[in-house]
């Protein structure tokens, strides 16, 4: 039975064993004449859970471990098979005995090995399936029966339907815990490994950058430099540009906003700018590609300038439009903050409405302001698709923004698409950078909280 | 330190220099409020801009040009009995002989079969293997053009250049003279864009098979991310005792909404990929990656709508003697819930337009089926986007632009419709 067939079974038998369930307390309780502990929505579920939780959790087990199972005994048969192959070939077997299996490779690019491996996996995974089926109907039925047997109108089924909620509960807040958990780890796993093929210190501070695989053993610069200076001056450069476009006018439209703006023009502009933060950043990409890139080339060839057709500038220029909603509408927000007695008592010294804004609105509302830009940086360094689109490949160590420089992330692109062995050091340095990636962001967020909160002026 | 002041001289309001001053300060007062509309002028015409320029370049992609002909359904290339294995292409290019009589040598016939797209019989072959016994009459078909010269018709390719700087030879200028003064060709609106899938050649490109694989990733996203976000929202705000373990899973869903998103794309690869070993290019995983990284995104809304539903409803429940699931089922849930789904709109809208993460995981296949099921081999509306901005070919610009159009429409309907139900259901306690 395949696995959306026995879904949609184990929602069918749900929802036979709620209304069963149901039916069922209300016929115990009037024949026992005593006064039911629980409503009958809760007997209901109560039975639908028991019938259902187990087979549903031992069904999600089932998808997410038995393909390493089968993954790991199929190996372990090609192995007997032919035990001479390499590393790289087993890798090679396997996923020709897939595709084979899945009909994906035609018979003709297959050997006797594919084959045989072939037939047994798919013995393997009949085996497995059906191995499913039986658990899930013998663990599906037992529950149901545990369930109706232990209805009684004094059987305290709400109290015990509330604590699997709450488990549930838990389990879901528990899952933000785990993906931070498995960030880190699955980041510095790799990046461990990767440090094992290339020292710390070259990659920290090497200034070249060309990750290239070697063809041959003994090919010339096989190895690849990894030196990630060249990135993170790239990344630095482009963020620099972004901040320069995004910090004056999306603070200067908040405060024009908040402060100036009748609400007539506030109702325009807020849900446009905010439109602004709904583009994919995939559009901006192709925007600063397309349409910048080659506007700023030609504009800088007429007046002399040697523009790349991948600059520096496009990239941050566009990057700091996309940036733009995002300090705007965070500003505003402490700028709304600030409260009104303060621009009050500043109008009645007789300071003028710009006056009051720089010199008291906002200091008072600096610390967010700052920590809005700290965000965005953040956001900025983080940013892939603008620069994957509209920077360069090639790293170059320059401070020249007309030149084509290349940042952390389009590296971990670059690095990461296309077909990749595991193993080597150009798909484990893409680790290595997100790690430093996260690790940026990380600190400039705990940073941006740290400024509010240590900061901020409580004016109640 | 007191000087003898003269008062009636001294009126501070009358005196030169506090009127310079004053003047001084209201330029100063004009300037800032300049700057703060030129600021927002600036954000506004660049949206105004960005927008414009993606629906000009999209504008070519709608329509395309198709060529009249009348093809002979011989039975040297088709026969009744198994219309699917005919060749569909030969007859087209037979008719297209036809049309021009005088070019006989194998070189200028193949130049000369360059003028219409290779999916020029598609429309042929279905219309013959729903109908077996159209096989041996004559019928008439619009054929699709080639490319280059749908861009050359389009007026995109200045057919007053040198031959040596344009695409379009001299000669496909002549036999597209000759068929434009034989009104054959027309321009009609490209439903292909909508019904086909990926293609090499960009007439036959559509982005059904991307809008169907963004479909299923978003239902994977939506499945996961939904239940549990609202669970752990409610949860955090409404039931866990305020100690240190709870402050340590709130800062770390704040941290985890302001990771970068193509971090979640190696967490993937890492995790759902190498160790699970579940299928490469899949909406599943996509769905999976990009649930994670919504869950902060649904958390935090759900968390605030929860936080805004005042004490007093709570207090009611629990004192007509409801349990505190109940409060939390019976009550607040409903009464968050416009906020809830809000939250969760938005937060789909920003996975609906997330590449980074599924570029890592490798949904940006080449794949020209449309996917059947979430472990197929698929791609995204904005991975498509991507592979089709690398793709040199001239008329593969309208192409993305118009992708970018749709995917921009669709995104703007549901975030449309996000804001709507906040107006609507929104209560101000």
């Amino acid at each position: 039975m395949s696995t959306s067939f026995l879904l949609i079974c184990l929602f069918g038998l749900g929802g036979f064993s709620y209304f069963f369930g149901r039916r069922r307390i209300g016929a115990l309780t009037r024949a026992a004449r005593v006064k039911q502990h629980s409503r009958d929505v809760y007997h209901g579920s109560f039975v639908a859970l028991c019938a259902v939780g187990v087979p549903l959790i031992v069904l999600l087990a089932w998808a997410g471990l038995s393909p390493l199972l089968l993954d790991a005994m199929l190996e372990d048969f090609l192995r007997r098979q032919s035990p001479d192959l390499s590393l790289g070939e087993m890798g090679v077997a396997m996923a020709k005995v897939k595709a084979y299996f899945s009909g994906a490779l035609p018979e003709a690019f297959t050997g006797e090995l594919i084959r045989s491996g072939s037939a047994y996996f798919a013995e393997l995974r009949s085996a497995s399936n059906q191995a499913r089926s039986v658990a899930i109907t013998l663990l599906a039925l037992g529950g149901l029966a545990f369930g109706l047997s232990k209805l009684a109108p004094r059987f305290t089924a709400r109290p015990a339907v509330e604590r699997v909620f709450n488990a549930a509960m838990m389990m879901a807040s528990a899952i933000a815990i785990l993906t931070t958990i498995g960030i880190v780890l699955s980041l510095i796993f790799e990046t461990l490994r990767f440090f094992d093929k290339v020292p710390v210190m070259d990659f920290l501070f090497g200034l070249s950058w060309s990750p290239q695989i070697a063809m041959r053993a003994d090919q010339i610069g096989g190895a690849g430099a990894f030196g990630a200076i060249p990135l993170f001056a790239g990344t630095m450069m482009i963020t620099f540009i972004a901040m320069l476009v995004a910090v004056p006018i999306g603070l200067m439209s908040a405060i024009y906003l908040s402060e100036y703006a009748n609400p007539r023009l506030r109702g325009i502009a807020k849900p446009g700018i905010e439109i602004l933060a709904g583009v994919p950043t995939v559009v901006y990409g192709f925007f600063a590609a397309l349409m910048v890139a080659p506007f700023l080339r030609d504009s800088g060839a007429d007046i002399g300038l040697a523009l790349s057709s991948e600059s520096a500038l496009a990239a941050g220029l566009v990057m700091g439009i996309m940036i733009i909603p995002f300090i705007s509408s965070l500003s505003d927000d402490v700028i709304n903050a600030v409260p009104q007695t303060l621009r009050d008592g500043a109008a009645a010294l007789g300071a003028t409405q710009s006056e009051t804004i720089r010199q008291v609105v906002l200091p008072a509302a600096l610390p967010g302001i700052v920590s809005a830009i700290l965000l965005a940086i953040s956001r900025a360094i983080g940013e892939t698709m603008i620069v994957v689109m509209a920077a360069g490949v090639a790293a170059n160590l320059t401070a020249n923004p007309f030149e084509s420089v290349t940042t952390v992330t389009v590296q971990i692109v670059m690095l990461l698409v296309g077909d990749q062995e595991f193993d080597s050091a150009k798909t484990l340095a893409a680790f290595a950078l997100g790690l430093v990636l996260f690790l940026i962001t990380l600190m400039l967020n705990v940073v941006a909280l740290y400024v509010v909160n240590r900061f901020r002026e409580q004016y109640d | 330190m007191t000087d003898k002041i003269d008062i009636r001289s001294a009126n501070p309001l009358a005196a030169q220099a506090y009127q310079a001053r004053l003047k001084k300060r209201y330029r100063a007062e004009r300037r800032f409020r300049a700057y703060g509309l030129a600021a927002i002028m600036t954000a506004g015409m660049i949206l105004l801009f960005l927008l414009n320029a993606i629906i000009f370049a999209s504008l070519p992609a709608f329509s395309h040009h198709y060529m009249r002909l009348d093809v002979e359904i011989s039975t040297d290339y088709v026969s009744a009995q198994t219309p699917q294995e005919g060749n569909y292409l030969g007859l087209v290019r037979a008719a297209l002989r036809e049309q021009f009589p005088d070019v006989t040598a194998r070189r200028d016939k193949r130049a000369l079969y360059k003028i219409l797209s290779l999916g020029a019989a598609d429309g042929l072959q279905k219309r013959v293997m729903a109908a077996p016994d159209l096989v041996g009459t004559r019928v008439s078909l619009d054929v699709p053009l080639s490319d280059d010269i749908d861009l050359m018709l389009k007026g995109l390719i200045d057919r007053s250049l040198p031959q040596s700087d344009r695409i379009v030879s001299d000669r496909d200028l002549v036999w597209v003279d000759k068929l434009l003064a034989e009104d054959r060709i027309t321009r009609k609106f490209a439903f292909a864009l909508f019904t086909n899938g990926d293609s090499r050649e960009p007439e036959m490109a559509g982005i059904r098979g991307a809008l169907v694989g963004s479909l299923w990733t978003l239902l994977v996203t939506l499945i996961v991310s939904f239940p549990l976000g609202v669970l752990a929202a409610i949860y955090l705000e409404e039931v866990a005792p305020k100690n240190r373990a709870t402050a340590l899973i709130e800062v770390n869903i704040n941290n985890l909404a302001a990771v970068p998103s193509i971090v979640y794309g190696l967490l993937g690869l890492a995790v759902f990929i190498n160790f699970f070993h579940l299928p490469r290019s899949a909406p599943l995983v996509g769905g999976l990656v990009l649930a994670l990284m919504t869950l902060p995104r649904i958390i935090i809304p759900t968390r605030a709508a929860f936080a805004a539903i005042p004490p007093s409803i709570r207090e009611a429940a629990l004192g007509v003697g409801a349990s505190r699931t109940q409060v939390i089922m019976h009550h607040v849930l409903p009464l968050a819930m416009p906020g809830i789904l809000t939250g969760t709109i938005i937060g789909l809208a920003q996975a609906a337009g997330e590449t980074a993460p599924l570029l890592m995981i490798g949904m940006m296949a080449f794949i020209v089926d449309v996917p059947g099921d979430v472990t197929a081999k698929a791609t995204v509306l904005p991975a498509q986007i991507y592979m089709w901005a690398n793709n040199p070919e001239r008329a593969f610009v309208a192409r993305t632009s118009a992708g970018i159009v749709v995917l921009l429409t669709l995104l703007l309907v549901v975030n449309a419709a996000a804001i709507y139900f906040r107006r609507r259901f929104e209560k101000r306690w």
